[in-house]
């Protein structure tokens, strides 16, 4: 802030490019040793480690999916009793969503925004290390309760008086309610953190209309995670406290309602199905542009198509009420909204096929799920409009075609794209290849097996099978379709397995990849891969949408920040224009412990209120040493 | 139709080819699911149109200009306005389309006064139905005039459950402190069957509802029958039964109109056996059966609120005896 | 690949205030957060006196009294609240000193006054689904004066350390001196809830 500052602290731009290294590795580099790897705050670490735990938390939910398909596989089944069949059923769907689904993607995003917009780390680093901790004490929470056979039995959505203090027997419901608001904790830091760092941390020049559509859906599906969660961390907490304290929120008796804890949570439970969309299409953009060797068709309606998902995600949360007998003209409203997010979807998938038409696509891996992603979720989209209209509803919700259909829209909408998006950035993160042979063996059985298993289910549920039943007698005629199914999913199964295969042979013995091994066009590729603890020497400046197809060879640079302390450039929002040079906070235990007393008490309050009281004096505590400056260059000024 | 019914034809053989339909959406047989039959195949065939048309458009694109080549074309794209905009149109249009078609048929589950009232009352887990008009309080098994509009006054006792009897209607919950309606209109005699659609806790699999539609004279004899008090039991061996009824743990749940025994936690047996099946819907109404449901009901529905009861052989004997006798 | 300086941003100031600052957009973005969360709990109690046939319920109406003193309280702590961002935005270590320890005292005012509020509820959270919403509001509003409260106190020690003379002190003033509004603001549609709504 002075003239003699740049005397004092030495920039990079002075220093032979292995000094500038040395010194940024110093300052950058995470810490050794067990307490360093607790205390570390780097992005990409913590979005590995996240990425890693989501997909354990993949391998686990469907080996429960396994267990559902052998009981089903013939009437009365015996594998599974009524009770663990309803934890089976019940802790598949919470782990899937809550522990896979949208952690995954914000994972994807906590480790690639960053590198896409040309920063050196995420905003808040240290929230982003307690939100992986408190995500994995959430995970740790569902698994051990069910693993010691208390695991929640009410259904991923765990609707009142079924898991009230009535009918919910001993503590699983509170695990239930309690890993959700571990795991909307976890995934509202996430949230902040992209929005502040896609506003405030673009490389110089990244206009709005130069963001990559990652990032773009990125930053709309963090809003809607901001919006939505409050709801479903209300709902979870208000019956906690029915449960504990005996309030009354659902008690019709005392004044309560029943359909109030569903209005609270699809409020949040639809907008969540376009948070695990809206990234999946982000990374199906970004993945056509690079093999279709063409800059992505209609990229301002892309934008507005992610835009106008958000917002009318938030109009149809009653369209999974339909068979609760609301007033009829409040039904056609939200089949109307319903219907009409069709047409920003359908935006989406024709600007896909129009990069695919106007373009020379490359048959790689990242193609194939991409193709994959386009014939499944369009089956999941146009089965979307037929729930969408309330008298279809009232035959197929709550049946197995809504169970065909919500896996069409997850899987084939969010899955395939997440595979394919793993081939994609896996050497970026981690420097080797994947084998595009066994990839197209993945994509190959895991479409195949996909369909074979998930499409007869609609013909169950139109021939009146419900979901979420242990067991159906011989004389119902679903026996044949059931046992197909069961042996369908073999195929699937060993898709994932190979898949898995897969990535851990390449992390051993891949192909080295080189920096931009598909000869792609945004800044993460302009890196090392996997790329050095501080991201970019130099600070790219950006003066397109595609800077790298611009100039493959040369990189335009920003030169001037300190190698002396955690620094990185802070731009407008809208212009990205350089506003001051930031410090990034260092590695820290305190996130950590911040977690464990947080843990502490949450899991405290399932069994009494006072745990609030004496559990948030550690979780003070914490924060006043997280925050707490400890003189290091990066509390200067 | 002609090609609806060859879908339908190859639905049906996908899944089993010998055995009938027996709680299906894709058999209508009331006017309201055969409106709703009629909307699920419009949405099919729009549908499938607009599927096949984006698979046609991505084959084309994927295999136009196959390359191997990895240099990138950076060209500059033009306004995709026209093109965009043409691709909002047609959805736009197809999606009113359908959501006009969808209004209409809204109406098939519109509730009218007038006809039959039946009060249905979901339980852990079994059915409780009432006729009010008709003085019958039955479970389990519901019967219906042909012809005669039918509304059902539906309501929980404990937690949310959906009557659905895909043949007849759409679903409808059963929501504990929010009463709802919905009106059927049976056109063809016959035997059809329900589940429970909302999960409901342990032995939501098996919360079956039978439904009789039969011509109104048989309803009203069936009516008056079930109105009727039990029949004191004439055999020796169910008059032993009878005593025990009342005497062991039964009473204390059940009601048989006529006796002392009239508490309302389980199902009304005062006609049991005229009933098709018991535990709704998991077992016959057979002596067999009753007497395996009274030994043992945990094994037959782990979880179901019915205990199982001691009792020595004679003594099992004789109440079955008893509830067989229960026509 | 190979780098070529193109812009030099050494003359940037090392740390931004206001929108040139990460951490007041964070703050803006948990304002967001739980300016949504009481929003939906205040839609809760609309949803359930829509609901019920007689508001409250077999009760009377909470107590005017301790709330409008609340209210004043709050409104009243404003005006300092204002001067003290303003105060931090001009770098003036010594008026901020007074004006952190000020806002301690005029914080945790409100706080005890909103012990009596409790009592003056005239119902309990076990009582009925009104009881449980209007001590959940009410509730959930005095955990923020709490939190911002413990918040400002650290703050007010930490600008009597070495650590109190930089710009980067002067914007966590700013953003805490932000929040206290925000927690300021929320109160009124919860005020009007509480005690007007159950009037009417």
């Amino acid at each position: 802030m002075n003239g003699t500052e740049g005397v004092r602290h030495p920039r990079g731009r002075d220093l032979p490019p292995e000094e500038r290294e040395r010194r940024l590795r110093r300052i950058w580099d995470p810490p050794r040793g067990i307490l360093g790897a607790l205390s570390v705050v780097d992005h990409k670490i913590i979005g590995r480690r996240y990425i890693a735990t989501a997909f354990v938390f993949l391998a686990l939910g469907g080996v429960l999916a396994a267990l559902i398909r052998i009981q089903l596989a013939t009437p009365e089944g015996r594998l599974l009793g009524p009770d663990v069949y309803n934890q089976v059923f019940t802790v598949h769907g919470a782990n899937m969503m809550f522990l896979f689904a949208v952690p995954v993607m914000e994972a994807m995003g906590v480790y690639l925004v960053p590198l896409m917009i040309g920063t050196r780390n995420i905003a808040f680093p240290r929230l982003n290390a307690f939100s992986y901790w408190i995500y994995v004490a959430g995970g740790a929470l569902l698994w051990i309760a069910f693993l010691l056979d208390f695991g929640p039995d009410v259904g991923w959505f765990g609707y009142v008086p079924l898991s009230g203090p009535q009918y919910g027997y001993g503590k699983r419901a509170d695990i239930w309610a309690q890993m959700i608001t571990f795991t909307e904790l976890a995934a509202l830091a996430v949230a902040v953190e992209i929005v502040v760092t896609v506003f405030k941390q673009r490389a110089p020049g990244m206009t709005l209309d130069r963001i990559p559509l990652f990032v773009w859906a990125m930053l709309v599906t963090s809003f809607l995670v901001i919006v939505a969660m409050p709801a479903i961390m209300i709902a979870s907490s208000a019956l906690i406290l029915d449960r504990l304290v005996g309030t009354h929120f659902f008690n019709p008796a005392e004044g309560g309602d029943v359909l109030l804890f569903q209005h609270l949570f699809w409020f949040f439970g639809h907008p969540e199905v376009y948070i695990i969309f809206l990234p999946a299409v982000g990374m199906v953009s970004t993945m056509l542009s690079t093999f279709a060797r063409r800059p992505v068709f209609g990229y301002l309606p892309l934008v507005m198509s992610l835009i106008t998902i958000g917002v009318l995600s938030f109009g149809l949360w009653a369209h999974h009420m339909f068979t609760t007998g609301l007033p009829r003209v409040g039904e056609s409203f939200f089949t109307a909204s319903s219907m009409a997010i069709a047409v920003p979807a359908g935006v989406q998938i024709f600007c896909f096929i129009a990069t695919l038409w106007l373009g020379r696509p490359v048959w790689r891996p990242p193609l194939l799920f991409v193709a994959a992603f386009v014939v499944t979720f369009t089956i999941g989209g146009l089965t979307g409009v037929m729930v969408a209209s309330v008298p279809l509803d009232s035959q197929v919700h709550d049946t197995y075609f809504v169970v065909a259909h919500f896996h069409y829209v997850l899987v084939g909408g969010a899955v395939f794209p997440l595979m394919g998006a793993i081939y994609y950035w896996f050497p970026k993160m981690t420097g080797r290849m994947m084998s595009d042979r066994l990839g197209a063996w993945v994509a190959a059985l895991v479409f195949v097996g996909f369909n074979l298993t998930f499409f007869p289910m609609h013909v169950l549920g139109l021939q009146g099978m419900p979901r979420r039943i242990y067991a159906y007698q011989p004389e119902l005629p679903w026996g044949g379709l059931n046992l197909f199914v069961s042996l369908a999913s073999i195929i699937l199964f060993a898709g994932f397995l190979l898949f898995f295969v897969d990535v851990v042979r390449s992390a051993v013995r891949g192909a080295p990849a080189g920096d931009n091994p598909w000869n792609a066009p945004t800044l993460e590729w302009a890196t090392t891969s996997p790329p050095p603890s501080y991201n970019f020497d130099g600070i790219p400046v950006v003066t397109s949408a595609n800077p790298l197809w611009d100039d493959p060879e040369t990189l335009p640079v920003a030169t001037g920040l300190r190698v002396d302390r955690r620094e990185l450039l802070v731009t407008s929002v809208q212009r990205a224009e350089p506003e001051a040079r930031e410090s990034s906070a260092g590695a820290s235990i305190w996130p950590f412990l911040a977690a464990v007393a947080t843990t502490v008490m949450l899991i405290g309050s399932i069994f009494s209120p006072w745990a609030v009281v004496w559990g948030s004096l550690p979780i003070a505590v914490a924060l006043v040493g997280w925050f707490w400056p400890k003189g290091a260059p990066e509390d200067e000024a | 139709m002609s090609a609806r019914r060859l879908v339908s034809l190859v639905l049906a053989a996908a899944s089993c080819a010998a055995c009938s339909p027996i709680q299906s959406a894709l058999d209508p047989q009331s006017p309201q699911a055969e409106s709703l039959h009629e909307l699920f195949w419009l949405f099919v065939v729009v549908c499938s149109v607009v599927w096949l048309a984006v698979m046609a458009s991505l084959t084309l694109a994927l295999l136009r200009n196959r390359s191997t080549a990895s240099e990138a074309t950076a060209a500059g794209s033009r306004t995709p306005a026209l093109a965009v905009g043409a691709a909002v149109v047609a959805t736009v249009l197809i999606v009113a389309g359908l959501t006009i078609a969808s209004f209409l048929a809204t109406r098939s589950l519109a509730t009218d006064g007038g006809g039959l009232v039946i009060k249905l009352r979901g339980y852990q887990w079994w059915w409780e139905a009432t006729y009010p008009a008709e003085g019958v309080v039955t479970a389990n098994e519901i019967h219906l005039p042909v012809g005669r509009p039918v509304r059902m006054e539906l309501s929980a006792a404990d937690v949310i459950h959906s009557f659905w009897v895909p043949q007849l209607q759409g679903k409808l919950d059963l929501i504990p402190g929010r009463d709802n309606a919905v009106t059927i209109t049976v056109t063809k005699e016959g035997v059809y069957r329900g589940q429970c659609a909302e999960f409901c806790g342990l032995q939501h699999a098996h919360m079956g509802l039978i439904v009789v539609a039969e011509p109104p004279a048989a309803f009203d004899a069936w009516a008056r029958a079930q109105a009727a008090v039990a029949a004191a039991p004439t055999e020796p061996e169910a008059q032993a039964g009878a005593a025990l009824f009342q005497a062991k743990a039964c009473s204390s749940c059940h009601a048989i109109r006529g006796t002392a025994a009239s508490a309302k936690v389980g199902p009304d047996l005062t006609h049991v056996a005229s009933r098709r099946s018991i535990a709704a819907d998991v077992l016959p109404a057979t002596r067999g059966a009753f007497a395996a449901w009274i030994v043992d009901p945990q094994t037959i529905k782990p979880g179901a609120n019915m205990p199982a009861i001691a009792l020595e052989p004679a003594e099992l004997r004789a109440l079955s005896a008893y509830m067989t006798a229960l026509k | 690949m190979k780098q070529r300086p193109a812009l030099d941003v050494g003359g940037l100031p090392l740390h931004g205030l206001g929108s040139a600052s990460p951490t007041w957009w964070g703050t803006l973005a948990f304002m967001l957060i739980e300016g949504t969360g009481f929003a939906l709990v205040i839609a809760v109690y609309l949803y359930l006196m829509s609901l019920a046939p007689a508001w409250p319920p077999e009760a009377p109406p909470p107590d005017l009294a301790a709330g409008t003193m609340v209210t004043a309280l709050l409104l009243a702590s404003v005006v300092p609240n204002l001067l003290l961002s303003r105060w931090a935005a001009a770098g003036d270590l010594r008026k901020v000193r007074f004006g952190v320890v000020l806002m301690t005292i005029l914080s945790s005012a409100p706080l005890i006054v909103r012990a009596f509020e409790f009592a003056a509820l005239n119902v309990s959270w076990d009582t009925n689904a009104y009881g449980s919403v209007v001590w959940l509001l009410l509730g959930l509003h005095t955990t923020h004066l709490l939190t911002d409260l413990v918040d400002t106190v650290v703050l007010a020690v930490l600008m009597f350390t070495r650590h109190a003379r930089t710009s980067r002190r002067f914007g966590d003033v700013q953003d805490n001196a932000l929040y206290w509004n925000f927690v300021v603001v929320t109160w009124l549609p919860i005020y009007v809830c509480i005690y007007w709504l159950a009037r009417v």
